[in-house]
């Protein structure tokens, strides 16, 4: 744990004087630490004060006493330790990496299969889906949860109407958020819709770049369409759809604010709480901030780590 | 879909010459598989607008449609009634005003801090600038969730709680990282020569600046002013944390008040989806104007390789 959390320090705090590995020669001049000085401050201020307060307090004991201005006790990894050998943060872990990975793959298998659409369609038929796909993304998260919990009403849902009008008649008042296992399937409908447009418009630019010739020549050497595309055309693209699936984990991993919102509805809180969830639920509910601290910490070191293949090809960029 | 059915239609009728259907394909063979892929595209099309179309629709029913069994697809009776009530309650129009004070700080300290960074990494060599780098490519991939506990106590404390001074630092410390990174590409884009051309031309340094490569960074300030706009008015959970209050709320806090607050005695929902509809409207407009550099953004790394 040491390390990763000096690794958060690390790279939260920008180390603008630290030691530089290639010394430059050309202008050494003051002007950009100055030009780089108000982002830096807004980001220490923002972002790394909030992680150095995490790291110290989840070092320490800080509960209600120290609310009413006891100074708190370091502890070492005491909080740490108790959370750990919590089983219910366990089933948080679980059932979040669970959501996690069970919706980015569905996404990228999604948006990989209408990026293939895009390309196999017409001009005008892709270009519908193009638009359907943008404003699918364009929607704020609020506004698309509200338009779900609308769609999945349990009274003048369209969604229990039309199941019902396919005779399955079970529906009829269906409460969809009073169970957890629906309650998660509401949950991925709406991270899958948001998030299939990203996937299957940078797909799509993926396999635009894959020439009409190669495909040509794989047919002429006798590969049907199925065996094309996972022998040459994924091939060709994995490097996007690498980068875009470890996206979409990443971004599956915070899903606080569709929880939060579809549990407004009356869902049994503790049993679909996710990991953003479970630190709101400890800090704000009920004021254990060492508690909440720890949990923070252990999610922004999973974030760093999973963030590592993304940042590397995004820094080949800037060496480019 | 009205307009995708003409389509549909002659490549149907004939799918081993739909090449002549579809003229302005020219050259290019149509293939079999297109005309299975063209329905079933037009079918994903209209399963993902469906939720869009559904929340225009409800906004415009009049209750009694909005609260009835059996949906209703198309009415008569559309107004734009419900979008008049919420306009009237005076909790919508404060909950405006909040998102717009915020929102526009956040974009206009973003814009500055970040256009001032990219500057440096991008014109300048200097110690600490890889570190630099990958520190703000790293922040930019922190959840919130991870740290809006620390956020809420640091503002408490600094009773900042509760207004937009305080979301605004939050907003801009978050957003500033990807927004460097952003304008980074748009200004190693105008060649330093063309800035050294104007200076041997007789500019000082600050007035080639200002005349030769502002003015070609537009593009570049417009798209990530418009980026920072859409986090910030997008923004939900750091503002449940930062902005208990709901004297204080910004729009998505308040749309979500607005549905729990009903739900006692039956939501209305065409109200709901009229509200919605509200916030979603500057973001779709603002969002296909930026959407082309997004998705070459995030990705480009990778496509180069």
């Amino acid at each position: 744990m040491r390390t990763t959390t000096s690794a958060v320090v690390g790279s939260a705090v920008p180390d603008v004087s630290g030691p530089a590995r290639t010394p430059r020669r050309r202008r050494r001049s003051r002007a950009p630490y100055l030009l780089i000085a108000a982002a830096v401050l807004v980001i220490l201020l923002g972002m790394g004060y909030p992680v150095y307060w995490q790291v110290v307090t989840s070092l320490q004991e800080f509960g209600l006493a120290q609310q009413f201005g006891q100074p708190p006790t370091f502890v070492g990894l005491d909080n740490y330790a108790r959370l750990f050998a919590d089983p219910s943060l366990w089933a948080v872990v679980t059932r979040s990496v669970v959501f996690c990975l069970v919706n980015a793959l569905l996404t990228v298998a999604l948006g990989t299969l209408f990026a293939v659409l895009m390309r196999a369609a017409t001009r005008a038929a892709r270009l519908v889906l193009q638009v359907a796909m943008l404003l699918a993304w364009a929607m704020p998260m609020v506004a698309a949860v509200t338009v779900f919990k609308w769609l999945f009403d349990w009274r003048s849902g369209v969604v229990n109407w039309l199941l019902v009008q396919l005779g399955l008649d079970g529906f009829q008042g269906y409460s969809w958020l009073a169970q957890p296992l629906t309650f998660y399937l509401v949950a991925t409908l709406v991270v899958v819709w948001m998030s299939v447009p990203f996937v299957a418009l940078s797909v799509y630019a993926a396999l635009t770049q894959v020439s009409e010739e190669v495909m040509e020549a794989a047919a002429l050497d006798g590969a049907g369409p199925w065996r094309a595309f996972w022998n040459i055309v994924v091939p060709m693209i994995r490097p996007v759809l690498s980068i875009v699936l470890l996206l979409q984990i990443i971004w599956d991993l915070r899903v606080f604010g569709q929880i939060r919102l579809l549990q407004d509805g009356g869902a049994p809180v503790s049993e679909t709480n996710l990991l953003g969830n479970f630190i709101y639920e400890l800090g704000v509910g009920r004021q254990d901030f060492a508690g909440a601290a720890a949990v923070s910490i252990f999610v922004l070191a999973l974030t760093i780590l999973l963030s590592w293949p993304y940042v590397r090809s995004l820094l080949k960029e800037d060496e480019a | 879909m009205t307009t995708a059915t003409p389509t549909r239609g002659p490549v149907r009728q004939s799918p081993g010459r739909s090449a002549a259907a579809t003229p302005r394909t020219g050259r290019r063979r149509t293939r079999p598989g297109t005309v299975a892929a063209t329905v079933a595209a037009l079918v994903v099309a209209a399963v993902w607008v469906f939720p869009v179309y559904w929340m225009v629709n409800t906004s415009l029913l009049p209750r009694t449609q909005v609260q009835s069994r059996t949906p209703t697809f198309v009415s008569l009776d559309a107004g734009t009634f419900n979008y008049a009530s919420v306009l009237e309650g005076s909790s919508f129009l404060s909950a405006l005003r909040m998102s717009l004070v915020v929102t526009l700080s956040t974009v206009v300290l973003v814009l500055v801090f970040a256009f001032l960074a990219a500057l440096a990494i991008s014109r300048f060599r200097f110690r600490g600038r890889k570190s630099f780098v990958v520190a703000l490519l790293f922040i930019q991939m922190l959840p919130a969730e991870g740290l809006f506990i620390a956020q809420y106590r640091m503002l408490s404390s600094a009773e900042l709680l509760n207004t937009a001074i305080g979301v605004t630092v939050l907003y801009t410390a978050a957003v500033v990282p990807f927004t460097v990174w952003m304008l980074r590409g748009f200004v190693a884009g105008v060649p330093a020569e063309l800035e050294e051309a104007a200076m041997v031309d007789g500019l000082s340094r600050t007035g080639a600046f200002v005349r030769i490569t502002f003015p070609l960074l537009a593009p570049g300030l417009v798209a990530a002013g418009v980026y920072a706009f859409l986090q910030a008015w997008n923004e939900f959970t750091i503002a449940l944390v930062a902005l208990p209050s709901n004297q204080a709320e910004t729009l998505p806090l308040w749309l979500r008040s607005f549905l729990n607050s009903s739900v006692s005695q039956g939501v209305n929902w065409g109200e709901v989806m009229a509200a919605s509809t509200l916030i979603a409207v500057p973001v779709i407009v603002f969002f296909l104007v930026v959407q082309g550099r997004m998705t070459g953004g995030l990705v480009s790394g990778a496509v180069k390789g």
